[in-house]
């Protein structure tokens, strides 16, 4: 009996497993993608663009459980609590753009570059790593959820530092992949040949690798943790990360538009010197409230308020080229993602930052709905929006540089799904703005912080409306992501005619 | 006159932003240290770990125009006079407890981490623990048992069973103590301590 329930088990396994296969088949074929026809190193990127594309949805699916906790927080209660749904939110998001950034990078390193991708092997492994890595990550996350309070704990379960909560083995095994990844590109620029655009990328990615080891480290004292902790976060959000999209925005410019390399270039080393020359200090703006010292106060709020600089360069870079080549580029969809960073970088992390980035001001919004509401228009205009102009490059290449265009059949798919992301992502901002306000009023101004002021200010129709559109707004924005995942499979499939890329003045 | 002039010049700028983040990147350092030098526990900013055998308070300095921390006569935490070595060991318990329940994706810890719970920076003095004596204890019952003894203000929002034990329940409410000790230089404005006679 008890045998002939294991061969059953093992005969339904069989049927699963073919099935899959067989569904897996019809997908291919379906989509009719083949990587074969791609270099080494873009099969190596697409593979991080479609592990991207789906810890995007991931990022979206726990935004929207958590978003619904605050409508109903008896929903998922000590199954999936808002803190697990959180942490899988953020933590998606991060992973994903700096999977969407690596695979932008092996696109883009053997033509920058001129010559094939040195120890490519170890790449891929490090991706099959990594992505090993990140899936059992997200796995403890969901079912182990917490531990004791031991050091095992944070080895092995969850650190518990908002962005950065991977525990400490994965923390290692992240540093080890992007040392891999840092070879890649060191061997191969020096095999092929230095650009300016090469000379930055590198020096970029040295402080990424760095600065992530600022935050392995427990300390008791929660004062000097906060202060390594956003050596990790701010300096990779609002300084390298904003200078590898600089480095990506570059060379696709040069290729969407035809924009010359010396002006391309040049571009770069002032954004490279606006944004560090901004953004390095403008950490301290993090550093008001946590222990450290009152000079903070004057430095952070200072040069965070010059961070807006750079990215009202960026917009001037990018739609001046756009203009001066009278927008006529061979890949609409790309284009238009590319102008929506523009003004979604300078309007989310620019506008958005500055707002509540003095002192004056931020000694009562910080910690409300405010950085919600600076954090979801940031990270999508200023990192989101660059990936998914990528992803549109790297589709049309492989489909085979066919045309892709506002005209191309079922046009209406890319067209909305950057509608409906952009108006789904600006909305939540929009909601969450109102809260933040209604939250720095009632409870921090007036009611002083206690825990009575903060559930006080949580019950105000004012606070529950917005939630509620909040809620609205990211299922138009899940919309989006449908709709862009079916176009990014999609388009160009079966179009014949090819696309006229500008070439280089 | 087709040349390019020296401020839109490539090299011009090359070199200006190797300067600019290599002076920024060095002014920063020598920040860090003065200020992990300024904030390590047992100076003005960040008392020493045995400040749970004090009392602290939370109140407007006119003279300084914000909140300041008052720490002024002992008020011994689960009655016991902790040595630094023993107070250092349970606040660090407490911290890892922090850390290993996940506290930060609900709550803000000195205004950082999630919206969906409230700010944990001055918790120790908050007037919801209505009066010294009783304090201790409702902190206890509620960390270990948050369903039952739930503090939700009329919201319906209730804190998970986290599983914590006493032991590190008591980690947890030392580390709290020794937080509201720290000079966040006047957040959170206005702030009313259980201790506040209005």
């Amino acid at each position: 009996m008890k045998s002939g329930g294991l061969a059953g088990v093992i005969e339904n396994a069989g049927v699963l497993v073919d099935r899959s296969r067989g569904y897996w088949q019809d997908f291919q074929n379906w989509v009719q993608l083949d990587s074969s026809t791609l270099s080494p190193g873009r099969q190596l990127a697409v593979k991080y663009f479609i592990v991207a594309v789906i810890l995007f949805c991931a990022q979206i699916l726990f935004g929207l459980l958590a978003a619904l906790q605050f409508i109903f927080p008896g929903f998922l209660y000590e199954f999936l609590d808002f803190s697990v749904n959180r942490m899988v939110h953020i933590n998606a998001m991060i992973v994903w753009m700096l999977y969407g950034f690596f695979g932008c990078i092996y696109w883009l390193l053997e033509d920058e570059s001129g010559t094939e991708i040195v120890g490519l092997k170890y790449g891929i492994w490090a991706f099959w790593i990594l992505t090993g890595a990140v899936a059992l990550v997200v796995l403890v996350y969901l079912f182990v959820q917490i531990g004791p309070g031991k050091d095992s704990s944070l080895w092995l379960i969850n650190e518990g530092r908002e962005y950065i909560e991977a525990p400490r083995w994965a923390d290692i095994g992240i540093v080890a992949v992007v040392l891999t990844f840092f070879y890649n590109v060191v061997a191969t620029f020096s095999k092929g040949k230095w650009s300016g655009i090469a000379g930055v990328l590198t020096l970029d990615l040295v402080a990424l690798a760095g600065l992530y080891v600022a935050g392995m480290f427990y300390m008791t004292n929660i004062t000097h943790e906060q202060y390594w902790w956003w050596w990790v976060i701010h300096l990779w959000v609002e300084a390298t990360w904003e200078v590898l999209v600089g480095v990506i925005m570059a060379w696709s410019l040069m290729k969407l538009l035809g924009v010359r390399r010396k002006i391309v270039e040049t571009w770069l080393y002032i954004e490279v010197a606006l944004m560090f020359g901004s953004g390095i200090l403008g950490l301290g703006h993090h550093y008001f409230w946590i222990g450290t010292p009152e000079y903070w106060l004057t430095i952070g709020g200072f040069f965070s308020a010059l961070e807006p600089i750079p990215l009202v360069a960026m917009v001037v870079h990018a739609v001046y080229d756009a203009g001066a080549h009278s927008f006529k580029t061979g890949n609409h969809p790309a284009l238009a993602w590319i102008i929506a960073q523009a003004f979604g970088n300078f309007f989310g992390a620019g506008v958005w930052g500055f707002m509540h980035t003095l002192p004056q001001i931020n000694l009562y919004t910080h910690g409300t709905q405010w950085s919600a509401s600076h954090g979801h228009l940031a990270f999508f205009g200023a990192y989101a929006t660059i990936n998914i102009a990528f992803f549109y490059l790297a589709i049309q290449h492989w489909r085979g540089d066919v045309w892709m265009a506002g005209g191309i059949k079922h046009a209406w798919r890319w067209k909305w799904a950057l509608g409906l992301l952009n108006a789904g992502v600006l909305g939540m901002t929009i909601a969450l703005l109102i809260a933040g306000y209604e939250q720095s009023f009632v409870e921090r101004a007036v009611e002083g912080s206690t825990w009575g002021g903060y559930f006080a200010a949580q019950s105000q129709p004012a606070f529950q409306n917005a939630m509620t559109w909040r809620l609205f707004f990211g299922l138009i924005t899940a919309s989006g992501l449908v709709l862009l995942v079916w176009d990014l499979l999609t388009i160009g499939k079966g179009e014949e005619r090819k696309a006229e890329m500008p070439q280089q003045a | 006159m087709n040349e390019t002039p020296l401020w839109a010049s490539e090299s011009f700028w090359k070199k200006t932003a190797i300067w600019v983040t290599a002076g920024s990147f060095l002014i920063l350092v020598v920040l860090t240290f003065d200020s992990l030098k300024q904030t390590t526990a047992g100076t003005q900013r960040v008392p020493a770990y045995d400040v749970i055998n004090k009392k602290i308070d939370y109140q407007f300095d006119k003279e300084l125009n914000k909140f300041m921390p008052v720490i002024d006569g002992e008020e011994l935490l689960f009655g016991k006079e902790y040595t630094e070595e023993e107070a250092r060991e349970l606040v660090d318990l407490g911290k890892k407890t922090t850390q290993a329940k996940n506290c930060m994706n609900c709550h803000t810890l000195l205004g950082n981490g999630a919206y969906y719970a409230p700010d944990l920076t001055k918790a120790w003095l908050d007037q919801g623990w209505i009066s010294p004596e009783m304090r201790e204890d409702m902190m206890i019952q509620f960390l270990m048992n948050p369903e039952k003894n739930a503090r939700t203000f009329g919201t319906g929002r209730k804190m998970p069973n986290l599983g914590i034990t006493e032991a590190e329940a008591k980690g947890v409410v030392a580390f709290l103590k020794w937080m509201s000790s720290i000079d966040t230089n006047g957040f959170p404005y206005n702030f009313k301590t259980l201790y506040a006679e209005d």
